[in-house]
């Protein structure tokens, strides 16, 4: 049992604790803040595995970015009490344990069965930025341009649905003068 | 000369072609005389034909005429054949001069009748469809004019279909019930058919009767077992008879042919054609003489007791046919054949006669309403006069003749029980044919009003019965015993005949005279005047009237058997079967696709969780297709 | 070194997890989060394979699902927002127009 393992059994309970807290939380922004940790944890294990630029990435995109955009949402939506299930889909959520757990078992099993290989212990270079800038922008060049796309659709497309009609009533105007 | 024999049965069919196509643009008297003409032509030729074979030797006379292959299938052939020997010479000439008589005697009688056209075209597809059965070679082409002539009968019987009364239900039933009823024998003639086929490799006459003697017994006994059941569909057995009563509801020109003369006869003569077959068949021969001779018996009983003067003759019909069948069964053919020849004229004559009666009084046939009309209607009465006695066996009338033939062939066959009860048969038959004779002819009128009305009726209608009535005089002298002529002319067709010793020859004849007498005085006494002592006699029978008058619970016991069963059977298929099962099963496919319609619909609900549980589920079903399958 | 199957497992853990949120949970809100946690489970998986073949594809692979993750999630709240307009509800069973 080296070092390696009992840091990744930590970090990796650590992830899945966070997980089953996101689930399973009744108020909104403590789910939130547990999906933070959890980005945070994923972030720890990404440096594990050579991958340091990601690893960066993570903390800003995800925890920085997104969990964010979800808090700042939260707070403007609310997250009041809300009614009991509807009777069509009140089997919904055993059916998907039940598919998780087979999933799951599944998935173990072939992984297990997997060979070991040989390790690389200078993988990709440690993952460190000028090695993914060289590779992304040289060879890859076409799916950055793609992504900046992507990215430039999607702020227009929020934009365009976050937008009020005049004369109407919003959320944030009802939210501010409740 | 015997080049023409084609003839017989084209010109029946082309007068009834002629009458079915111009019979509307014609008068009736027009297309009734079409259509005799026809069956007259018929006549001449059967006649001349009959001549040229008695111009033949004996050994000579079968002649067997091919017309066509009908049927040709590997080994089966069967070819549309005529075989003219003594036998079928015989029935032509019965069947064409009686069905002539009648025909002219129709024309007369129908004269009222707005479907007449129909009505003589079925009167000439009969005698076609009889011609057919009779003078064919083969047992198949002799069942096409078996069902021919079932065919016309069902037709014939119901032909005022419209109309319905207490004595026989609706007319179209009685028509129905003839062709069920025939149809039963027509199944067991098909099944001894294949049996024959089988078992000889041929259905031609000839070649089974050349072949019996080799054929085991058991199957010989099979095959006349089963013909038996065919004859006693077709000739009014028991236990089969129940249809000709009802098939009076026919105008009577029909039931004078069709259920006297002609058609109720095929039955007697596929016996007397296959004869050969019932001497070998060891047992079976006396059970269809018991048949025979116990139907003659129970239709006697049963003739006593009816009003309808229709129905005492069709009771009568059914007796004299039990007479034929016994003896054709006991191996004397010969007597069989003529005592049906005889019986065509005489029966015909009666019912003509009724039909007379009725043609007077407008519909009027129960002897309870008749009475004294011999004083209105001489003539009829005359000739109905002369058919009775010879009903009755009076002593040198025909029937006499005819009986005391059938009742000497079974005698001579030992078969003392049957003879006894022929006897006592031809008491009951004497009885009932004064009975009939007195009570509508003799005595006072019952109704005044129908006897008002009567009146004689016209030549047309009178002329047949003269000639009948002269043929039911003379036609037994072709046959006495003492000069067997008709019986040794068919020996070639239906084998050797016994020659019966005198002595016994003369006891018969002695009884058959003796009984005809007292059955004449009888009834003399018992219905003119009306003395005591034939009540005294009758009253010890009176513990039977209930069983006569229900006739004797035969038509029960069938509706309780047969009828009712069926009923429920077919009423189950029809109420339930068909409605829920089959309706059942497809509706049910047609509702099971609605139902899993209305279930895959659910899974468009709208709601998202729904929708993810499905995208997931097909994530895992695909991943586990990947990672264990592919 | 912590072998590669270690991860895998961890991942697989972590998107039923997500896997199971998604379809429990009632707000839009935790359903989008649970989405999320998904998509970095599977980008966990594409690290730890990119490690062992030495192959830089797997990290490139992730680069772009974190643009993607990031744009869909902008669009997705957006859509949250305006539906929230009109129904003044989060309850993701309420988001039931498009149905039969």
């Amino acid at each position: 049992m080296s070092f390696e393992m009992i840091f990744f059994i930590l970090v990796g309970a650590l992830s899945v604790a966070t997980a089953v807290g996101v689930v399973t939380s009744r108020v909104a922004v403590h789910s939130a803040l547990f999906l933070l940790v959890h980005f945070a944890t994923l972030a720890i294990l990404y440096v594990t595995l050579n991958a340091q630029f990601l690893a960066a990435a993570q903390i800003i995109v995800y925890a920085g970015g997104i969990v964010i955009l979800i808090l700042f949402v939260i707070m403007l939506i609310g997250s009041a009490p809300l009614e009991t299930r509807a009777g069509y889909r009140s089997w919904v959520p055993y059916a998907g344990v039940a598919l998780g757990i087979l999933m799951l078992a599944g998935m173990a099993l072939t992984i297990l069965q997997m060979p070991p290989t040989e390790l690389n212990p200078e993988a990709n270079q440690g993952g460190v930025p000028i090695v993914l800038g060289i590779e992304l922008y040289s060879q890859n060049i076409l799916l950055v341009e793609l992504a900046a796309v992507l990215l430039l659709v999607a702020l227009l497309g929020a934009l365009l649905l976050a937008r009020q009609p005049k004369n109407e009533e919003s959320p944030i105007s009802n939210f501010q003068s409740s | 000369m015997f080049d023409f024999l084609w003839l017989l049965f084209a010109l029946p069919t082309f007068g009834a072609l002629i009458v079915l196509v111009a019979g509307r643009w014609l008068s009736q008297k027009v297309v009734g005389g079409i259509a005799s003409a026809a069956v007259l032509g018929a006549f001449v030729v059967a006649f001349l034909s009959f001549l040229a074979l008695l111009g033949l030797p004996a050994e000579e006379r079968s002649i067997t005429i091919t017309y066509w292959q009908w049927i040709t299938i590997g080994d089966f052939e069967i070819p549309v054949a005529v075989l003219y020997d003594p036998l079928s010479a015989m029935m032509a000439l019965t069947v064409t001069g009686v069905g002539a008589l009648i025909h002219i005697y129709a024309i007369g009688y129908m004269d009222h009748e707005p479907r007449y056209q129909r009505f003589f075209f079925y009167l000439n597809f009969f005698i076609l469809a009889m011609l057919i059965l009779v003078m064919s070679n083969n047992f198949l082409v002799t069942f096409v004019g078996w069902e021919g002539v079932g065919l016309a009968s069902y037709l014939l019987i119901g032909f005022w279909f419209e109309q319905r009364d207490d004595q026989y239900g609706w007319y179209a039933d009685a028509g129905k019930k003839a062709f069920l009823v025939n149809r039963i024998g027509d199944a067991a003639y098909l099944v001894a058919m294949f049996i024959i086929w089988t078992s000889v490799g041929s259905l031609t006459y000839d070649v089974v009767t050349h072949e019996a003697a080799s054929l085991p017994t058991t199957t010989l006994i099979f095959i006349t077992l089963l013909l038996l059941f065919a004859v006693s569909g077709k000739s009014a057995q028991f236990p089969l008879y129940v249809w000709l009563p009802e098939a009076m509801a026919g105008p009577t020109p029909v039931s004078a042919l069709i259920h006297a003369a002609t058609m109720v006869t095929a039955g007697v003569y596929l016996i007397a054609r296959t004869g050969h077959l019932w001497e070998l068949a060891g047992p079976v021969s006396q059970i269809v003489g018991w048949v025979g001779i116990l139907t003659a018996f129970f239709a006697a009983t049963l003739a006593l007791v009816q009003y309808d003067l229709k129905k005492i003759l069709a009771y009568s019909t059914i007796s004299q046919l039990g007479y034929m069948v016994a003896a054709a069964g006991v191996g004397a053919p010969g007597a069989a054949i003529f005592i049906l020849v005889a019986h065509a004229f005489f029966k015909a004559l009666l019912f003509l006669g009724a039909g007379s009666v009725m043609h007077a009084t407008h519909g009027v046939i129960d002897v309870r309403r008749l009475g004294g009309l011999r004083h209105k209607m001489p003539q009829t009465y005359l000739t109905f006069l002369i058919g009775a006695m010879s009903l009755a066996g009076i002593p040198l009338l025909s029937g006499f003749w005819a009986k005391d033939a059938v009742l000497a062939g079974i005698a001579a066959d030992g078969a003392f029980a049957i003879y006894a009860v022929g006897v006592v048969t031809a008491l009951l038959t004497a009885i009932y044919s004064f009975r009939a004779v007195f009570l509508t002819f003799n005595g006072e009128p019952n109704d005044q009003h129908v006897y008002d009305h009567a009146h004689e009726n016209k030549m047309i209608m009178l002329a047949p019965m003269w000639i009948l009535a002269f043929f039911s005089i003379t036609i037994g002298w072709f046959n006495t015993p003492f000069a067997l002529a008709l019986e040794a002319f068919l020996e070639p067709a239906t084998g050797e005949h016994e020659k019966i010793a005198l002595f016994l020859e003369l006891i018969v004849v002695m009884v058959s005279t003796v009984i005809s007498l007292f059955g004449f005085v009888f009834a003399y006494a018992r219905y003119i005047r009306k003395e005591q002592w034939p009540l005294t006699l009758a009253s010890w029978f009176a513990w039977l009237t209930p069983a006569l008058e229900n006739k004797w619970y035969i038509d029960r016991v069938y509706d309780v058997i047969i009828v009712q069963p069926i009923k429920a059977v077919a009423s189950w298929f029809a109420r339930i079967f068909d409605p829920k099962i089959i309706d059942g099963a497809v509706n049910g496919v047609g509702s099971v696709i609605n139902d899993a319609g209305e279930a895959v619909r659910k899974l468009q609900n709208g709601a998202i969780p729904t929708y993810a549980l499905s995208i997931f589920l097909g994530v895992v079903s695909v991943l586990f297709y990947f990672l264990f399958v592919g | 070194m912590v072998p590669t199957s270690y991860y895998l497992i961890l991942s697989a853990i972590i998107f039923t997890i997500g896997a199971v949120g998604v379809l429990s949970r009632r707000n839009a809100l935790i359903i989008i989060m649970c989405v999320e946690m998904m998509l970095n489970s599977v980008n966990l998986t594409l690290i730890a394979f990119a490690r062992q073949w030495d192959n830089l594809n797997g990290q490139i692979f992730v680069f772009l699902v974190m643009a993607v993750a990031a744009a869909e999630v902008a669009v997705g709240l957006a859509i949250l927002i305006a539906h929230f307009g009109i129904s003044k509800s989060t309850n993701i069973d309420d988001v039931n127009v498009m149905k039969w």
